[in-house]
């Protein structure tokens, strides 16, 4: 089996996550972005299981896909907390404390 | 063939009494809504039986559950310092918490899972086991530290420190899945074992590196440390205190674990990035906090730069920096969780008396709390004979055997500074006049948990061998 597309394909994933998360100024779009390298990384992850023919890689998948699911209830909890507050979720109007 | 052996439950007896006694306080909490104190006194046990099994399972660390955890020894010690991070937090945040009308049950059960987390990091002995102690841990603190949830400040914290967590989660997992691409195993003793014929391997170091940039968001090293000055500020101070204390020395356990237990790093590449990072968090850390004026920004910083003084420890990569680090993070937990302790009494509604001002004149109306300030501020500036001062003493030590003398410099130059704003408090204490208003009570639970921290900054100072010869075998696998 050739891994490398499946590696690339999973390392641009992860650069677009980055920059998503760096650039975009939503709350929800910058969360949507790390969801998107967390999956990048199940990517990778499930290219190496095949490859190496070991099922750890798989199972370690199941427990991001677990972790992302309970970090994304906190996630939208608090951004929910905090759009009842301040009526946005533009980052760039949370600035009571400066960066 | 999977088998769960007994004595895996055993050897992990404080870990599952600890969760159980968060479950049921969950249960409880469920039942009967407006009693959070049946939740406090529950999670209260919970932890001290736990800090009891614990005391005696600190003999010779064992691998159990497949070799996926390591309980006793290295992972006990730790423990003892998340579980009495836990213990002081859960009995300062009660009179706090009544204080500004948020007590709730949850709250002392998400600090016990946290704390959950915190003792499979440091008891990790595979990345999977890492990864979810990490994630244990932090989705915890997020809902920590936007507990008070009515409040614009703790929701901006609470959205900083989530937004930056799970960033650094993508690329703590970024670097497993390479580790694992690489070396065939998730097991850390598997990796140790073909450690110097991976390290020829760019992509494994690639993953390294992601792991690096991963613990130091966590451990808030500059320049992964942008979210930790609003994350403490807007967060109650009681969680700041557990957050600066338990999941520092978390992520710092884990650092260990995995970069000194299991890589072999000192002379690589790696072991130069941690020792700039050091320098880089001893420098920002300590400037910076001269310029605040609000005494939880100021302790924020401060604890960068402490992170930078325990990294140094890490970067020499030697037996004198591991033990060093093991004694630095004892004194700092007790040192730094009194400091925030007495700060959210003298706090009042609405993040008021927060500033330098309002301690002045202090030791005329709280003479007994402004000494156990002071001690813990002199402790903090490394002054001795109180542990900070033997903390520091240790990992510049190891810095120095390490041939890394310009990074002890750095050191030792920087805490010069740092006595500046620490010292700037006690005189603001004791020789400033301040308005007359009639400080908080102060409940007694707290007043003990904050003079049993001050008790042992200073027995640690005169007796730091008391620790010291315990972390001695604690490096061999």
């Amino acid at each position: 089996m050739d891994i490398q597309p499946y590696l690339l394909l999973s390392a641009i994933t992860f650069v677009i996550g980055v920059v998503g998360v760096l650039a975009r100024r939503n709350a929800i779009i910058v969360f949507m972005s790390i969801e998107l390298m967390l999956n990048s990384v199940n990517l990778s992850l499930v290219a190496f299981s095949a490859f190496l023919g070991d099922v750890t890689g798989q199972m370690l998948v199941f427990f991001v896909m677990t972790v992302a699911a309970a970090e994304a209830a906190v996630g939208l909890a608090i951004i929910i907390a905090l759009f009842r507050n301040k009526q946005t979720v533009n980052i760039d109007d949370i600035n009571i404390l400066k960066w | 063939m999977i088998v769960i052996r007994l004595e895996d439950l055993l050897y992990s007896a404080p870990l599952l009494v600890l969760t159980s006694s968060g479950l049921l306080a969950l249960i409880a909490e469920a039942a009967g809504r407006d009693k959070p104190v049946i939740s406090y006194y529950t999670s209260l046990i919970g932890v001290i039986t736990s800090l009891i099994l614990t005391f005696l399972n600190l003999g010779a660390g064992v691998p159990v559950f497949n070799n996926m955890i390591l309980q006793g020894g290295y992972a006990a010690y730790c423990n003892l310092i998340f579980l009495s991070s836990a213990l002081l937090s859960i009995v300062l945040s009660r009179s706090y918490l009544e204080r500004m009308q948020y007590h709730r049950g949850e709250f002392y059960v998400l600090i016990v899972f946290a704390t959950a987390g915190m003792m499979l990091m440091a008891a990790a002995l595979d990345l999977t086991i890492v990864f979810l102690g990490i994630e244990l841990m932090s989705i915890c603190l997020y809902v920590l530290a936007g507990f008070m949830r009515k409040k614009e400040l703790a929701n901006e914290a609470a959205l900083k420190y989530f937004l930056l967590g799970a960033f650094a989660t993508g690329f703590l997992l970024y670097g497993i899945a390479l580790i694992y691409g690489t070396s065939g195993t998730t097991n850390l003793v598997v990796i140790s074992r073909s450690f110097a014929q991976l390290s020829g391997n760019s992509l494994f170091l690639i993953g390294c590196g992601m792991l690096i940039v991963a613990f130091s968001f966590k451990i808030a090293a500059v320049p992964f440390h942008m979210w930790a000055p609003d994350v403490y500020e807007g967060a109650p101070t009681t969680v700041t205190a557990f957050m600066s204390t338990g999941a520092k020395a978390a992520a710092f356990a884990t650092f260990v674990a995995v970069f000194v237990r299991v890589f072999d790093i000192p002379g690589t590449a790696l072991s130069s990035v941690l020792a700039l990072i050091a320098a880089a968090s001893m420098i920002v850390g300590n400037v910076t906090a001269i310029a605040q004026n609000n005494v939880k920004r100021m302790l924020a910083y401060s604890s960068i730069a402490h992170t930078g003084y325990m990294l140094s420890g890490i970067a020499a990569g030697n037996a004198e920096g591991e033990q060093g680090i093991l004694f630095y993070l004892v004194a700092y937990t007790f040192m730094n969780i009194g400091a925030f302790g007495i700060v959210s009494w003298v706090e009042q509604q609405e993040d008021r008396k927060l500033k330098f001002d309002d301690y002045a004149g202090f030791s005329a109306r709280q003479p007994a709390v402004a000494v156990l300030m002071s001690v813990f501020m002199f402790s903090l500036a490394g002054i001795p004979p109180f542990a900070g001062f033997f903390g520091k003493y240790y990992v510049f030590l190891a810095a120095v055997k390490a041939d890394m003398t310009w990074l002890a410099i750095i050191g030792v130059m920087t805490s010069l500074v740092s006595v500046y704003y620490y010292l700037r408090l006690v005189v603001l204490m004791y020789f400033c006049e301040g308005e007359s208003d009639v400080a908080a009570k102060v409940p007694l639970a707290a007043i003990s948990a904050v003079t049993l921290a001050a008790v042992l900054v200073i027995l640690l100072g005169i007796y730091p061998s008391l620790l010291v010869d315990m972390t001695k075998g604690f490096f061999k696998i």
